[in-house]
């Protein structure tokens, strides 16, 4: 039962910090930005109108009463209204979700069939070419600014090569969506065998997901190749070699399984990454997600979806690291005990 | 995986002998100095701008409008004829103040509540931790984005949701340093002869937890600079007539489709430059100041 109470333990650590992330958008939301009903009300009104309007929005109480009104909100599912789009927050967000899903989904899916042979190429051949390009693969991907290496990627493949289509969204122009099963463009044309939609969505995606897997490709590569070198030491990887097995199945069976460990315990920064990314990404290549809505809305002064988006992410990264740590610990026994 | 075995004998390097050792180790590796040679000279070009950028950075030329770089315009010029190069000696000023400023600052309020939580363990440590956790549950970026929209456009206001984005970093690096630190011999021996607990605090814990918060520090500058650069390429932070490395990065992203390559190219450089410079001295710092680090890399 050791792993029933490592849940519960974990979970007891999670309750407290959505309350502190409730509190903190919350702050931001309805304390900071100056007043509220100044900002609803526009700057040509009378200071009793203000106060009307205070009255009515529930400002002139106290500040629990509004953070438990705020809760009870978002708890129903109500963001608020968006004032660019007239909509409520959550149906706009309901549907741009599957557009910053796919995009971040793919760029998780390059970042590792890249980075994980990268780390553990780098690790076998130590300090030789390939573990330096490792390395100034890992560096550069660090220092580069994300939305930086987007528009080299749009410089050098759409505007001096031609292979990639114009940065206009997720589909090129007059192609029709497929039937919206998963809202993933990519899989939904697959599953409907629409081949059109499939290589267009494809060619839109392509320069996105390979600039926001490059930003996390450098952290993956680097933890896979720092474990891949303390196991190549261990004496059951000596025992394998002894034995005559071949070097693939030593490296990629016994070696690799055990490193990935360690990754799966960074998937959680990762992830951090990615949602981060995401919002510049998705701006650069105008890609129609959640992180796009939000930086319109920065540029319209429209705080409903930007909070909501702050608030979305955070649980969403709760919830993500939550899930990555009870993994872990169903993964490897002894962090239960801990 | 250092983290998990911390082994509490392992000796940290006598305070005394490790900055000379550095400097010497430092001058070895021509790629660190590299890296530090191009952030003095950055630093220098911004605090002497005004002497050093051959053009003023507003100065605008109809004749010399969208001119690729030339031997009058080494970096070329944008739609105003305004001198690319003179434009990003400018923005170092903001970008390297902004990035030294947020990093000060959170480098003060984290080590001092990170003290507070170490010296008094139990509810107030418990508190603060449970602080930390729920500032941490935000992506960095996301937080520093909705804290710079809540409090309005401006540089200070960058600063500020910087330096709160970085402010738990350096908490539960010297809460960690302290709880593992003031269980050493060197520790109990102060105490046991009788040492004030601010006296073991200031005189023998903290210079001992300094090394992992330089390498923080020195990190943290080239986080706070892709930070703020992304910030203001989104819009937020800078404002247009003041140039920024990340806003011009913004403008020139409208000329890619016309073809006028360096007004995004260089402006962006600046940044991979100067982060790229900071994360090399980091992680050398990291390799001199920290033994139990060194080989693992």
């Amino acid at each position: 039962m050791a792993f029933l109470g490592y849940f519960l333990r974990r979970l007891s650590l999670v309750i407290p910090t959505l309350v502190g992330v409730t509190i903190i958008t919350f702050t931001l939301t309805y304390v900071l930005p100056g007043n509220p009903a100044v900002v609803k009300a526009g700057p040509l009104v009378s200071p009793e109108m203000v106060k009307e309007l205070e009255k009515e929005m529930g400002l002139d109480q106290p500040a629990w009463v509004q953070y438990w009104r705020y809760i009870s909100g978002v708890l129903r599912g109500d963001l608020g209204q968006s004032s660019s789009t007239g909509r409520p927050v959550l149906q706009d967000f309901k549907q741009r979700l599957p557009a910053t899903l796919e995009l971040t989904l793919a760029s998780l899916l390059i970042a590792l069939v890249i980075g994980i042979p990268l780390g553990v190429q780098s690790a076998v051949h130590r300090d030789t070419m390939i573990d330096h390009v490792g390395r100034i693969v890992g560096v550069a991907g660090v220092a580069m600014p994300t939305f930086w290496t987007g528009l080299l990627a749009l410089y050098l493949f759409f505007y001096l090569l031609g292979v990639a289509p114009p940065p206009l969204g997720r589909l090129g122009a007059g192609i029709e969506p497929p039937q919206a099963i998963t809202g993933l463009y990519v899989i939904d044309s697959l599953l409907t065998g629409n081949w059109t939609a499939l290589g267009s969505s494809l060619h839109q995606l392509m320069l996105p997901a390979f600039t926001l897997g490059l930003s996390v490709m450098a952290p993956i590569a680097r933890m896979v190749r720092s474990t891949m070198l303390e196991i190549l030491e261990s004496d059951y990887i000596k025992a394998a070699w002894a034995a005559g097995i071949p070097r693939r199945r030593v490296i990629y069976g016994d070696a690799l399984a055990n490193a990935m460990i360690p990754v799966v315990t960074i998937l959680g920064i990762v992830f951090g990454f990615l949602m981060a990314g995401n919002a510049v990404v998705e701006s650069v290549f105008a890609w129609p997600g959640i992180g796009n809505y939000a930086i319109t809305s920065l540029m319209t002064k429209d705080s409903g979806p930007i909070q909501s988006f702050v608030l979305f992410v955070a649980l969403l990264y709760v919830l993500v690291n939550f899930v990555i740590d009870i993994l872990y610990g169903l993964i490897d026994p002894r962090i239960r005990l801990e | 995986m250092a983290d998990l075995s911390p082994s509490p004998v392992a000796p940290s390097a006598p305070p005394s002998a490790a900055p000379g050792l550095a400097w010497r180790r430092l001058q070895r590796n021509w790629l660190s100095v590299t890296a530090l040679a191009l952030i003095v000279l950055m630093m220098l070009a911004a605090i002497l701008a005004g002497w050093v950028a051959p053009y003023e950075p507003d100065a605008t030329d109809a004749e010399a409008a969208l001119q690729a770089p030339t031997l009058h315009h080494w970096l070329g010029t944008d739609i105003y004829g305004r001198d690319l190069l003179s434009r990003i000696i400018h923005a170092a000023q903001v970008d390297l103040a902004v990035a030294f400023g947020a990093t000060a600052v959170a480098l003060v309020i984290g080590c001092s509540i990170g003290v507070v939580a170490g010296l008094y363990r139990g509810i107030v440590d418990l508190m603060i931790m449970r602080c930390v956790d729920s500032v941490m549950a935000f992506p960095a970026f996301i937080l520093a984005m909705a804290i710079t929209a809540a409090l309005g456009n401006s540089v200070g206001n960058v600063l500020i949701a910087i330096a709160l984005t970085q402010i738990p970093n350096y908490l539960r690096l010297i809460r960690g340093e302290i709880f593992r630190i003031r269980e050493m011999e060197y520790a109990d021996a102060a105490r046991v002869v009788g040492n004030p607990a601010w006296r073991i605090m200031f005189i023998h814990l903290l210079p001992n937890a300094l090394p992992p918060i330089i390498v923080q520090a020195t990190l943290a500058m080239g986080y706070a600079l892709l930070t703020m650069a992304a910030l203001s390429f989104i819009g937020l932070g800078i404002q247009p007539p003041q140039s920024e490395w990340g806003s011009m990065t913004a403008e020139g992203a409208q000329y890619i489709v016309t073809g006028e390559w360096w007004l995004f190219l260089f402006p962006g450089l600046a940044i991979v430059l100067m982060v790229l410079s900071f994360n090399l001295i980091g992680d050398s710092l990291r390799d001199f100041l920290d033994p139990r680090m060194r080989g693992i890399r």
